[in-house]
């Protein structure tokens, strides 16, 4: 009985988790960071627009994804936006990406009995170092920090395929680009809800690059 | 079963929503008889600014005269109105707070609105708050049918005649697919000069118009 219960909870997260769809990606570079989402916004399997915001610039070198339910997606950036706002001022500094996953995962946390539900993806470099940062979390909270690359969205499986195969350590932007590009794309492809246009950010010590990508639109 | 059809072009935007009033299985009104000048699922929040809604029925009225109430105070306050995009923001982050209460309001909005500054705006609401600026969009069954008649004959740039001709196609493939009765829309535009009513789509127009071709 417990286990049952168990299994229809699982499934029904799964569900409203997938009710919008959407992917993403985040990997590590030689001191860069890459993160991708595609932009589709549907309900079910009918889409309602390709320009959907996921990724949202959380600071100068700091970026944030939510994907999952959207509604909750832009609910959790706002509540973001704001304690960020409210730590920067207190602080007066920027926040360090370790940092800022772990407000992330409070506020998840605070939830924990009814879930917002998204997965967040958090990449960045250190303010001061510039080290690379990348980790992605559960809905309830729980961070898991990488040394490569993150995925989250209804096509996690395909994006691990796809960066299993395509990823090597220490690549320049330009590649770092390709590949988190090619990663998505190709994942995508095998997904119904995900794709419809994306939009990759190469995250650099002096430079941001923002660059959409035109993909299959069927 | 409700129906409603939002279309954002270069310098207005027109909403449509059908004016049948259901309840379970049985139609209550059709808005076929002169006398419906009562506003039904299309309600105005400002000069320039509309919000057609659907849903549970009382959530409805409830939730759409609690955002234009508050629109009108903050303009009171202000002196000045919220931009479109402000309003539809306004009404997402309430829907959102709303959906985590005890009583979530069961409604999908469409906002259509005009812009001094950046011209006309529509935005897509649904029951669960998510908010999204859309050139065109229905919700309802309708959708299925009237966004496939979008996506093939939208232009950005058309005029109000050209924009109703659109309309009248999207109401006919609705008329000739769509199972449920839906058979008349009130139409209202939003543009510089305001908010306009256009002549509402019905079947007996279109039926009379068949028969003026023929």
């Amino acid at each position: 009985m417990n286990l049952y219960l168990c299994y229809t909870v699982k499934k029904e997260l799964e569900s409203i988790l997938a009710y919008n769809g959407g992917a993403i990606i985040a990997m590590k570079g030689k001191n860069c960071v890459a993160i991708a989402a595609d932009r589709r916004f549907g309900i079910q399997a009918q889409t309602i627009t390709c320009n959907f915001q996921k990724i949202f610039e959380m600071g100068s070198h700091l970026y944030l994804s939510l994907p999952g339910l959207a509604t909750d997606t832009q609910t959790v950036m706002e509540k973001l936006r704001f304690r960020l706002n409210l730590y920067e001022l207190k602080e007066n500094r920027k926040i360090h990406p370790k940092t800022f996953a772990s407000m992330v995962s409070n506020l998840l946390y605070e939830r924990r009995f009814g879930p917002y539900f998204v997965e967040p993806i958090i990449a960045g470099l250190c303010p001061v170092t510039y080290e690379p940062f990348i980790c992605n979390m559960d809905l309830i909270g729980c961070i898991s920090p990488s040394n490569d690359f993150v995925v989250g969205g209804t096509c996690s499986e395909q994006l691990y395929g796809m960066c299993e195969s395509l990823y090597e350590p220490d690549m320049e932007p330009d590649d770092l680009f390709e590949t988190i590009s090619q990663a998505l794309v190709n994942a995508c492809d095998r997904d119904a809800i995900s794709g419809w246009g994306a939009v990759v950010h190469v995250i650099e010590k002096d430079k941001v690059t923002v660059r959409t990508i035109k993909t299959r639109m069927d | 079963m409700e129906c409603l059809i939002g279309i954002q072009f270069k310098d207005f935007a027109l909403v449509a929503a059908d004016m049948t009033t259901a309840q379970s299985i049985m139609v209550m009104k059709n808005g076929t008889d002169f006398v419906v000048s009562d506003e039904q699922k299309i309600h105005k929040m400002s000069d320039k600014l509309i919000m057609a809604v659907s849903g549970e029925s009382g959530d409805t009225t409830q939730f759409s005269e609690y955002i234009g109430k508050n629109i009108q105070l903050y303009k009171m306050r202000n002196g000045y109105e919220l931009s479109p995009k402000a309003a539809a923001l306004f009404t997402r982050r309430n829907l959102a707070d709303y959906l985590r209460s005890r009583t979530p309001y069961f409604v999908n909005l469409l906002m259509a609105g005009y812009d001094d500054n950046t011209g006309p705006e529509l935005y897509f609401i649904d029951y669960l708050a998510s908010c999204v600026k859309v050139p065109y969009a229905a919700h309802g069954y309708g959708g299925f049918f009237s966004l496939s008649i979008l996506d093939r004959y939208y232009k950005h740039d058309l005029t109000e005649e050209e924009a109703y001709i659109l309309m009248k196609r999207c109401v006919r493939e609705i008329h000739k697919r769509l199972i449920v009765n839906l058979p008349n829309f009130k139409i209202q535009k939003v543009s510089k000069e305001g908010i306009k009513e256009l002549e509402p789509i019905t079947a007996k127009n279109l039926a009379t118009e068949d028969a003026d071709k023929a």
